[in-house]
């Protein structure tokens, strides 16, 4: 990801209307038309400012996983309390048979 | 095309779940068969404010998979993949993605063929959905029922290269595979449980050809069985569609085993965009020079490892060419984890094959008993066998007992049955009588035909009743056809 042109002057990507539809899509949000309006301005700046970090020669340097200087964080294979079932299902919408009831599942897993 | 000779290229991903005590991300017990929705917490269901933590247990057994597969363990990095099924209430899986722990590797089949494996990565497992209503099948179902005590249960995926040739080698690969997760304590290797499930990606190219047709990836596949056929069906498929001059499109197929065809998934008109970025709640996962050495050290013996040391057992025995027989008898004990009772046996001073034989057997049949049964025991039971105390069936007799009753002496309890092995004297003497009844028979036996051994040899049996000792017999109406 230390793209950028090989001048050192990266222009954003550009990104149009049909993209944040099909970001939306993705996410599952429904976005009226003015909204798209108004978000695809906003995502073009946020890839603006990713391509400000682009434009730099990171050669050499690793990408960065997690901002913390950790690795390795780790717990025993041990058994914990799990929640009470009664208590879990009473936060479903639906239950039937002790598992959650979701409504008829359109396509196939991925 | 017509006339064209095709091969078909296969690639395999093994999903394997790990025989941890707890899930990868939480301390819920993954055990298999509980009731519903009995093993979650708010971490594998996904609830506000719940954080992952990595169990160490999975890391542990993800790398001796990757030590057992001669694969380099690398810095890793999870992401999240991001997709809407209810199967994840999290809304994605933690999975690794272009990091993962293990990179590279082989595993050997047992006829020597090299099998290149890509990766071996830790991933989540996905919650348990029944759909009912309808037609049952998903996309007639009304609605759906989701049990999460599977969510969250550590995977390792096992990413082949496409080597595999046939649907044959796909199955000896997941087979042998299969022995390796359960040699080196990572799986139970139950199939018939989903604890492997295989996904092939199937393609078809004119033979000779360097370069890949078109694959599909085929999924369901539960079973040994289903992998063969489904490979056989699908490749099949290809060729007609390519020698009728039409194209193979890419995509997922299911597994129909009762129709036995593969057919499409529906997909969505979009193809999968999973969004993958890197989980920010976990931080990187470097195993350390020292703990990559300690893994590979506890590995044990692989069985491929195992079955050469059987197969060398049985050479310096020094009683002739290792039979096929005998080789598929070495690959069951190997796989029924019975080859140190075998070996331990003829240590101590049991014969080789007669030891092989029975653990393949008879002590094959109770699996769980021939554990438990005293090494020394068995030692001796074989033994009395092999010096001719006991008859093959006496001894079968006696070792049903052993196995029965976890152990007891073998002399004692065939002294309570009555055994003795057929004397010298009893052989010679049945077997005058039965020549004597069956004159026409033993005519033709003397002359030549082969087939009569049976006859002779099964109305021996008869007569002898459990002292029957079928070796002395054969050799007795060997030494009679000679002076014939």
């Amino acid at each position: 990801m230390t793209g950028g042109a090989p001048d050192g002057h990266a222009s954003p990507p550009p990104i149009g209307r049909e993209d944040v539809v099909h970001v939306a899509r993705l996410a599952r949000l429904e976005l009226t038309d003015e909204e798209v309006g108004r978000f695809t301005g906003q995502l073009a700046q946020v890839l603006a400012h990713a391509a400000d970090v682009a434009a730099l020669d990171l050669a050499g340097v690793a990408p960065t996983a997690h901002p913390l200087p950790l690795q390795n964080v780790l717990r025993p294979d041990e058994i914990r309390p799990c929640l009470d079932r009664q208590e879990v299902l009473d936060g479903a919408p639906e239950v039937e048979d002790h598992r959650f009831r979701v409504p008829r599942i359109v396509g196939d897993a991925p | 095309m017509s006339g064209t000779e095709w091969e078909t290229v296969v690639g395999l991903e093994v999903h394997c779940e790990l025989k941890t005590a707890t899930k990868l991300f939480c301390g819920c017990a993954n055990s298999f068969g509980d009731e519903p929705n009995t093993n979650v917490c708010p971490v594998c269901l996904g609830l506000p404010g719940s954080l992952p933590v990595l169990n160490e247990g999975a890391v542990e057994r993800a790398m001796r998979i990757g030590a057992a597969l001669h694969c380099e363990v690398h810095p890793s990095v999870f992401h999240r993949k991001n997709y809407f099924y209810p199967d994840m209430p999290k809304d994605y899986q933690i999975s690794q993605y272009d990091e993962p722990i293990n990179v590279g590797g082989w595993l050997d089949l047992p006829d020597g063929f090299r099998v290149g494996i890509v990766r071996a990565h830790l991933e989540e497992d996905t919650g348990k959905t029944s759909h009912l209503g309808g037609d049952g099948r998903i996309h007639g179902a009304d609605y759906s029922l989701v049990d999460y005590n599977r969510a969250g249960v550590p995977l390792v995926e096992i990413v082949s290269e496409p080597d595999i040739r046939s649907a044959a080698q796909a199955r000896a690969y997941a087979s042998e595979l299969r022995a390796v997760l359960v040699a080196v304590d990572a799986s139970d290797g139950r199939m018939e449980e989903g604890s492997l499930r295989v996904d092939a990606n199937v393609s078809v190219r004119p033979a000779g050809s360097d370069t890949f047709g078109t694959r599909c990836e085929i999924k369901n596949l539960n079973s040994l069985r289903s992998l063969g056929r489904a490979i056989e069906h699908e490749a099949a498929r290809q060729v007609a569609l390519l020698e009728s001059g039409e194209a193979v499109v890419q995509q997922t197929r299911h597994w129909d085993e009762a129709a036995a065809r593969t057919v499409p998934l529906r997909s969505k008109e979009e193809a999968f965009d999973y969004r993958y970025f890197p989980e920010p709640d976990l931080v990187p996962l470097a195993p350390d020079a020292g703990w990559q050495a300690a893994v590979a050290g506890s590995l044990g013996l692989l069985p491929a490892q195992r079955r050469a040391r059987l197969l060398a057992l049985l050479d310096g025995a020094g009683d002739g060419e290792v039979s096929a027989a005998q080789a598929d008898q070495v690959s069951a004990v190997v796989d029924q984890g019975l080859d140190d009772l075998v070996v331990a046996a003829v240590s101590g001073g049991a014969p080789a094959r007669l030891a092989l034989a029975r653990a393949a057997n008879e002590v094959a049949a109770d699996v769980e008993a021939g554990r438990r049964l005293p090494v020394a025991d068995f030692t001796k039971l074989v033994s009395m066998e092999g010096d001719g105390k006991l008859s093959a069936s006496q001894s079968k007799e006696v070792l049903g007992e052993l196995l029965g009753a976890g152990g007891g002496d073998p002399e004692a309890i065939a002294g309570q049955r009555g055994f003795e092995a057929m004397s010298a004297d009893s052989v010679v003497a049945i077997v005058n009588e039965v020549v004597a009844a069956h004159p026409d028979e033993w005519g033709r036996f003397a002359g030549g035909d082969q087939k009569l051994m049976g006859f002779f040899v099964g109305a021996i049996r008869e007569r002898a009743g459990s002292s029957f000792d079928g070796k002395a017999v054969s050799a007795e109406l060997r030494r009679r056809l000679q002076e014939a």
